[in-house]
């Protein structure tokens, strides 16, 4: 039997276990069923002009601070001697576009980037507190109320996607917009894309046209030598692209 | 956001993560295990000729130990939420095993063997001692007043299995730290199996050296002659540690240069301008090739003992430089190029800020500080009671 005494012993351990449950949790979104989805990216390179309209809506949209970037966009000029050696380019991530470009022969192409959302992401393995964790529906999320700020993260992630806040004081990366998508809206950065070159992905809803594409279309994600399992498929990818 | 780029860097990695304290953490950290290493010679390994600086090392590990959180602490940008780490760690995480590993090393190997070294002179001081210093050392024997030869007998067993566990211990602390950066698959300068390895023995290697540095200048402001049989020993053993160290950095960056991956162009960039002067002239050079020709050729000559005595003091001196150039290499230098391979970043330290060089000195300075006062409260060698290992 539980006396009044042993429960008010056991509040407090109850306290600190439901905190750890509590702990790597996304926010949940009315009528929103996390097991029926799980989230990527498609990105169609042929597509971006690198207009930069998706770095500014995404700076818009989550409050992300001057200099630093949940997605951002590179030119790449690859000459046909140096198809190893890209000349690369992101003004301010890209946000303003780019100024015209003074390489001569080759190719150009623009490459938007973000957070792969990767399934088995460096990130979340080093985080020393579980603040990064993945969402049943394959989010890779922080937990700004939980993170110490240790940047473990931002050296794990090869991708370069995470950056300290600088008021904050805690990792912040590319959310997928979450807060929109649990919602039935697409992220800020598609939406804002006059090309289609970037399109949400539902890998879980049989209806959603990436199934139809991965099917009919070459597609690559960045560095898969390193096995992090990217879930931002990239159309007509470039060797060159790093 | 106003580093100098050269090349391209993704527009996160301009800013460098991780700052000078993070170098000052696996340097402090590595003299932890390096100085207890050399006090386990002694009692594990019998060498009795570095008898002298056995306490000395303990005592030594003891403050460097309690000063290594502090620069992860500074570090963090949420430093309240550091208890995290124990109350709900993430096992997968190499980083959160840090708080486990230092209060196994510090309650169940150091703080331990310490008291039950220095026990009987606790008990005695408790009651040659009148005032605060009596009640310190009677909160010090923890209740335990029994000198007898029994008990003396078995403090001496226990300190035994506890320096035998102390060892792996060591090691597990340090080679530890050195897997916090070699498990980092993004970053090909640290990913490496090697990097626990060369963090291990360049922490024996710096830890000998420190407490080689101390015991001598301890002997000069006691104004004591250095045993110079205990010296020289030590020196060896500096020595043997040095050569494994370098050839192992050696065969790492030989295979690096042989296999000449993706990364190599920016690792060999680096070396030949933003860390030529830290790598090549500091850590290679100075730091390394200069004490192990020394110490060698003093193995080889018979150099005369002043000769001897000054030649070690400058080769620990260059030691400890060269291992803390190592340490800034492997943590500054690991985040100076792109994770592209296509550009490169400038890290500018500030003097005075929370991750600033005077933070940092001030880190490197501590220690000894503390070690004074440990050495007040804890004497290593009775007074009176000559210093030699005969």
């Amino acid at each position: 039997m539980i006396t009044r005494r042993k429960l008010l012993m056991l509040l407090p351990a109850a306290a600190f276990a439901w905190e750890y449950v509590m702990s790597g949790t996304a926010e949940s979104a009315p009528g929103y069923n996390r097991d029926e989805h799980w989230w990527g990216m498609l990105m169609d390179i042929d597509k971006c002009i690198g207009c930069g309209s998706c770095v500014r809506a995404c700076a818009n949209e989550n409050d992300v601070p001057e200099g630093y970037f949940r997605t951002w966009v590179e030119r790449y000029h690859v000459s046909d001697w140096q198809q190893e050696v890209p000349q690369v380019d992101s003004p301010n991530g890209g946000k303003h576009g780019f100024p015209p470009s003074e390489a001569q022969g080759g190719k150009n192409f623009f490459v938007p980037k973000l957070c792969n959302h990767c399934v088995d992401s460096p990130c979340v393995q080093v985080c020393p507190v579980g603040a990064t964790f993945h969402t049943p529906d394959s989010v890779v999320l922080v937990d700004e109320t939980y993170c110490l700020g240790c940047r473990y993260c931002i050296q794990a992630c090869p991708y370069g996607s995470r950056f300290l806040h600088p008021v904050r004081r805690t990792a912040q990366k590319c959310t997928l917009c979450y807060h929109r998508i649990t919602r039935g809206l697409t992220t800020a950065c598609c939406e804002n894309c006059p090309t289609g070159a970037r399109q949400l992905a539902d890998l879980k809803n049989p209806n959603d046209p990436i199934h139809e594409f991965l099917k009919t279309h070459s597609v690559l994600v960045l560095k898969p030598h390193l096995a992090t399992g990217a879930k931002v498929f990239y159309h007509d990818l470039d060797g060159s692209v790093r | 956001m106003t580093a100098p780029v050269e090349g391209f860097m993704y527009p996160n990695e301009v800013e460098l993560a991780w700052s000078v304290l993070i170098v000052v953490y696996p340097y402090v950290t590595g003299l932890v295990a390096g100085a207890f290493i050399l006090a386990s010679l002694e009692r594990i390994f019998h060498v009795t000729a570095v008898k002298p600086t056995y306490r000395l090392a303990l005592l030594t590990a003891l403050a460097f130990l309690l000063v290594a959180p502090m620069p992860l602490q500074l570090h963090l940008g949420h430093p309240e939420r550091s208890l995290e780490m124990y109350l709900t760690p993430n096992r997968y995480s190499a980083m959160a095993m840090f708080g486990f590993v230092y209060i196994w090393y510090l309650m169940a190997v150091l703080l331990l063997e310490i008291w039950l070294d220095f026990r009987r002179e606790i008990v005695l001081l408790s009651q040659s001692t009148t005032g605060l210093r009596r009640l310190l050392y009677r909160a010090l024997t923890l209740g335990s007043s029994n000198i007898s030869e029994g008990a003396l007998r078995l403090d001496e067993k226990v300190g035994w299995v506890i320096t035998l566990i102390g060892i792996p211990s060591a090691f597990l602390l340090h080679g530890y730290v050195g897997f916090i950066f070699g498990s980092v698959k993004a970053n090909p300068w640290w990913s490496t199996p090697l990097m626990p390895v060369v963090f291990i023995f360049s922490a024996m290697v710096s830890g000998i050296a420190l407490v080689m540095l101390v015991y001598m200048a301890m002997m000069k402001i006691r104004r004591q002659p250095i045993d110079m049989r205990c010296v020289d020993t030590v020196a060896r053993y500096l020595l043997y540690t040095f050569i494994i160290d370098f050839a192992l950095e050696m065969l790492d960056l030989v295979h690096r240069i042989y296999e000449a991956d993706e990364s190599f162009r920016s690792l060999d960039f680096l070396l030949h301008t933003k860390l030529f002067f830290s790598q090549v002239i500091l850590q290679v050079w100075l730091g390394t090739v200069v004490p192990i020709l020394t110490i060698g050729l003093i193995q080889i000559f018979d150099v005369p003992e002043k000769l001897r005595r000054l030649a070690y003091a400058v080769c620990g001196c260059l030691t400890l430089v060269g291992i803390f150039a190592m340490r800034w290499n492997v943590v500054i230098g690991g985040q100076l190029f792109s994770k592209s391979f296509l550009g490169y970043t400038t890290y500018k330290v500030d003097l005075i800020s929370r991750e600033g060089e005077l933070i940092a000195a001030a880190l490197l300075i501590l220690p000894f500080l503390i070690l004074a006062v440990l050495m007040k409260i804890l004497p290593p060698w009775l007074e009176g009671e000559p210093v030699s290992g005969d």
